[in-house]
């Protein structure tokens, strides 16, 4: 079952140097231009030195451009394939680190792998997609809008989700359920199941709150009230809008932002790099750095319209979303937007983990776009 | 496959939606950053510049205060202090044993060094030890290698080269303390010091001058990165005074071991050439802070070196008053020049003896004579018949029973009594043997010594309203002095009769006269009790002064002027419990008169 939608392409049988030619490099194009602002900005955060992060960075991120090409080149029907293996070993990694997972940061995330830590909930949220894709690829319309349908892909995302919660990572959890919720409503489940579950969240948010810790609490109450705890936990929202507001429109000039290399700005090189350099570029800079990930998040949805198969689109928009979460929660955060929950910014924040995973998935959604000609049997891997 | 047309369609249409809602909310923080950027960033740019701007208030130097002839009484002298800098030491135990080799720390200073680092940050100065001699510093910086951390600053400390000398005039300065109106950014400074007494508090305005300012750029822990602006602020005023430092000094010597106080003043100006009170301290003790040892010792010794006699020591001015009643029964017309009265020892009144200090009397005696010889009779009667009011009217225009307005602290205002004044404070009238006793300057009269030179001072220039100040007088200033309702022919009756005290023959002070060239001064003697004689004492024979305790002896006065003729200088001279106004007072003032005639201070 083949189907051809443009005259020459032989979607079976595309040689490497086809692939090669296929891949969107406009799009690759704003992810470098997103690592050199990264590597710039990193370079700022340590006063105009290329240690500690900045080098580190660029070299991370020459590694995870190879990485991107690998996912991109590799056979598209192995994803398919493996996407339910995948999700049960990183499920067990998972596991894994609430055993016997390092202590981190406070928060049992890392499992040491000697070269780097590996953190488990990071590939979760690909693994996650690929999974719940390949779930609704198998599924009629009527599956995905009976009750009896969405049963096992809701256990399929509150399982994980709740090994996350108790690491505890609140961020990556909620991010999580964000993403999955997206990837539930672009399936096709009614309008009315949504209803019914903002309306349980509301009954249930009391109860929740009760179980949050008391970090997570006062984060809540610090974004409510910046000025509750100006020299706690406020501290680092209100420094944030003092750095960003001063920036004004053209900023204060590159290595020059008062607010960050006076040490007034906390995490300027992680979770508030964005606010360091909007400190320094203003808001044409901020607004430019968020016009190209406007873009890369377009570029992805358009990918989705234009893939053939329904895996593949999936694929796309879950991954897509997930990027997109990154970068509105983070930015959000900053803004004073939303609560401080340690989201940092991908491909500019300091931090292999995120930036490996965030060019993982570009490779796969780059894959999906690469081989959108070919159509995809639907219940299982099958060649003919 | 219908169905799966319609899964796919349903896909496209929500993902459509989702990107939408991605776009959407993206401009939604674009629009955000346009908030916080422009809308509110000039507030923002405001709290950021509060952030990295941290105003230090730099501290500009006090005035100089100079005497009548340029010499400096005041300074301000550089302090070097030994400062540590917490982590720029390796090894802050063996950093400061170092330190201990070369300059010797108490126990209570290496507590309060350690104290203070800890409770600092690391990179914040913190004080070994101040007021170094340049030796110490020399050596200190000879070891500098092996002292890592350890720097020398330097600063103001204010020192008054004549020490005791100008204590009691001068003042001293001390920490702010909490009563102190915190107006000033300067008051804020640790360590600043502000005029505590005398001229120093007194004029503190003028010496302290504007606080300058430096803003630096600082960081979130409060480290200095840059300076970004200074504003060097406005020295103190320097200040000139009237006193001449020279006279100063003779006359604080001439006291000797003798507590009590003296004033110089040029009788046409008010202008203060010396103004002693003895014993007196070394201010220098409390700018660098004074020990509990020294303080104590102070605060214990019987002869008060803390109390500033010559303003708030209150004397019965005695004999000397007698000046005051003399010229204010001339003035009345009471007496004039041949009015004699005959003094027989004792004076009875009502059923009471008043008694002479010579007890087989001075017999006939006029005004001028009286006062040559101090008779007591002579103005027993005087008093009596000029009455209280007359005698206190005279005493105020003289200046006396009120404060002379030279603002120091604990100015006393002295007491010259009058018939409503006893009614307010006892609820009684008026005796007559009070008018008698206040006739000779005791019962209820007090005066200061500062009072007394005023005193004099109105006299002998001719009835002129001098007032006593340390600023020197602009000749404008002088033209305002008034003339007082005073004749000139009662004024120089009263001249005679001091003349005579000193040079006339058994004047009561002529053992103090002097010539220099024809030059003579001109004087009263006062020696007044501080116990009460009793009856039983009297008929058994008055105990001798000299064999009673000191603190029980008689206070030895004298006021006095030179020239004789065209009268500069005037002085009063309070020895506590000198006992002998002619014996020991009179004598000091005679020094001091000839040492300012000497020393011919314009």
């Amino acid at each position: 079952m083949y189907k051809y939608y443009e005259a020459g392409f032989k979607s079976r049988n595309l040689s490497l140097k086809e692939k090669f030619f296929n891949i969107n490099f406009g799009y690759v194009f704003c992810i470098i231009l997103l690592a050199i602002i990264g590597t710039v900005s990193l370079y700022s955060a340590a006063n105009g030195n290329w240690s500690p992060w900045a080098y580190k960075q660029l070299v991370r991120f020459c590694v995870a451009l190879g990485l991107m090409f690998f996912m991109a080149l590799i056979d598209v029907k192995i994803y398919l394939k493996y996407s339910y293996i995948a999700y049960f070993l990183v499920l067990l990694l998972l596991i894994a680190v609430e055993v016997g997972g390092h202590v981190g940061m406070g928060a049992q995330r890392w499992i040491d792998l000697k070269v780097f830590k590996l953190q488990p909930s990071e590939l979760m949220k690909i693994a996650m997609v690929m999974a719940l894709a390949k779930y609704f690829h198998g599924c009629t319309l009527s599956k995905i809008e009976s009750v009896r349908g969405i049963v096992a892909p809701i256990l399929m995302v509150l399982f994980p989700a709740a090994l996350i919660v108790i690491q505890p990572d609140l961020g990556t959890a909620l991010m999580l359920l964000f993403t999955t919720m997206v990837i539930f409503f672009a399936v096709g489940v009614q309008w009315w199941k949504f209803a019914l579950l903002g309306g349980a969240g509301i009954v249930f948010a009391p109860i929740a709150w009760h179980f949050l810790h008391d970090y997570q609490k006062n984060r809540v109450l610090t974004f409510l009230d910046p000025e509750r705890d100006p020299l706690g936990s406020g501290y680092h929202i209100i420094q944030s809008k003092i750095a960003l507001g001063s920036g004004g429109v053209f900023g204060k000039g590159f290595l020059n932002g008062t607010q960050s290399h006076l040490n007034f700005l906390p995490e300027k090189h992680t979770d508030f790099i964005f606010t360091m350099f909007s400190e320094e570029f203003g808001m044409i800079g901020g607004t430019l750095l968020i016009l190209i990930n406007l873009v890369i998040i377009v570029y992805g949805y358009m990918f989705a319209f234009r893939t053939t198969s329904y895996f593949g689109k999936l694929v796309i928009i879950g991954l897509n979303t997930n990027y997109f979460m990154y970068i509105f929660i983070n930015i959000a955060m900053v803004l004073g937007l939303l609560p401080v929950v340690g989201i940092p910014l991908p491909l500019i924040s300091y931090g292999g983990t995120v930036m490996l995973s965030v060019m993982a998935s570009f490779g796969i959604i780059l894959c999906m776009d690469v081989n959108r000609h070919l159509n995809l049997g639907r219940s299982s891997f099958d060649d003919n | 496959m219908n169905r799966d047309n319609d899964k796919g369609k349903v896909l496209l249409r929500r993902t459509a939606m989702v990107t939408v809602a991605a776009v959407f909310l993206l401009f939604g923080l674009i629009f955000r950053l346009y908030y916080l950027q422009v809308y509110q960033g000039d507030k923002y740019k405001m709290m950021a510049d509060e952030n990295r701007i941290s105003s230090r208030v730099l501290v500009p130097p006090r005035g100089t205060i100079y005497d009548r002839n340029g010499e400096v009484l005041a300074a301000n002298e550089q302090n070097f202090q030994a400062l540590i800098v917490a982590e720029q030491t390796p090894d802050l135990e063996k950093t400061l044993k170092r330190f201990n080799q070369i300059i010797p720390l108490s126990a209570d200073e290496k507590e309060k060094i350690k104290k203070d680092i800890h409770h600092n940050k690391k990179f914040v100065p913190v004080k070994i030890k101040d007021n170094l001699s340049w030796e110490k510093v020399s050596a200190l910086l000879l070891d500098a290698p092996y002292l890592p951390g350890v720097f020398i600053s330097e600063g103001l400390n204010r020192t008054y080269p004549l020490g005791e000398y100008t204590t009691h005039f001068l003042g001293y300065v001390g920490a702010v303390s909490e009563a102190d109106a915190k107006d000033d950014p300067l008051l804020m400074v640790p360590g600043f010091k502000i005029g505590k007494s005398g001229l120093e508090k007194i004029f503190e305005k003028e010496l302290r001058g504007k606080a300058g300012d430096v803003k630096l750029e600082v960081n979130a822990y409060g480290r200095i990165m840059k300076e970004i602006e200074r504003d060097k602020g406005t020295p103190g005023k320097d200040l000139h005074l009237t006193i001449d430092s020279r006279l100063q000094k003779f006359a604080q010597d001439a006291f000797g071991d003798n507590s009590g106080a003296a004033v110089v003043l040029d009788v046409h100006s008010g202008e203060i050439l010396a103004f002693v009170s003895v014993p007196s301290f070394d201010p220098n003790l409390f700018t660098t802070g004074i020990s509990h040892k020294d303080w104590n010792a102070l605060l214990e010794n019987e002869r008060h070196p803390l109390t500033n006699k010559a303003v708030s020591g209150q004397y019965s001015p005695g004999s000397t008053f007698k000046i005051v009643v003399a010229l204010a029964a001339l003035e009345a017309g009471v007496i004039d020049l041949n009015t004699t009265f005959t003094c027989s020892g004792s004076m009875p009144l009502g059923n009471h003896v008043f008694h002479c200090w010579r007890h087989w009397g001075h017999g006939k005696q006029n005004v001028v004579e009286a006062l040559k010889n101090s008779c007591d009779i002579f103005f027993y009667e005087v008093a009596l018949e000029l009455g209280i009011e007359k005698i206190a009217a005279m005493a105020r225009q003289l200046g006396m029973g009120h404060k002379t307005g030279i603002s120091l602290d604990n100015e006393r205002s002295g007491l010259i009594p009058d018939s409503e004044w006893k009614m307010k404070k006892y609820g009684e009238k008026w005796q007559q043997g009070e008018s008698v006793i206040a006739g000779i300057g005791q019962g209820y009269v007090l005066a200061t010594p500062l009072q007394l030179a005023v005193m004099v001072s109105r006299v002998v220039n001719g009835g002129y309203d001098i007032k006593p100040t340390f600023m020197k007088l602009s000749l404008k200033d002088k033209g305002y002095i008034k003339k007082l309702p005073i004749s000139r022919k009662n004024i120089d009756i009263v001249k005679k009769g001091m003349f005579e005290v000193v040079n006339g023959e058994r004047g009561t002070a002529s053992a103090a006269r002097f010539n220099l060239n024809g030059i003579k001064m001109g004087g009263k003697t006062g020696t007044t009790q501080v116990r009460r004689i009793s009856m039983e004492e009297r008929k058994s024979g008055i105990i001798k002064d000299e064999d009673l305790p000191w603190r029980l002896r008689n206070h030895a006065l004298f006021i006095g002027y030179a020239p004789q003729d065209n009268p500069h200088y005037a002085v009063a001279v309070v020895v506590e419990h000198g006992s002998s106004g002619s014996g020991v007072a009179a004598p000091i003032a005679s020094k001091i008169l000839q040492e300012a005639l000497r020393l011919d201070i314009k």
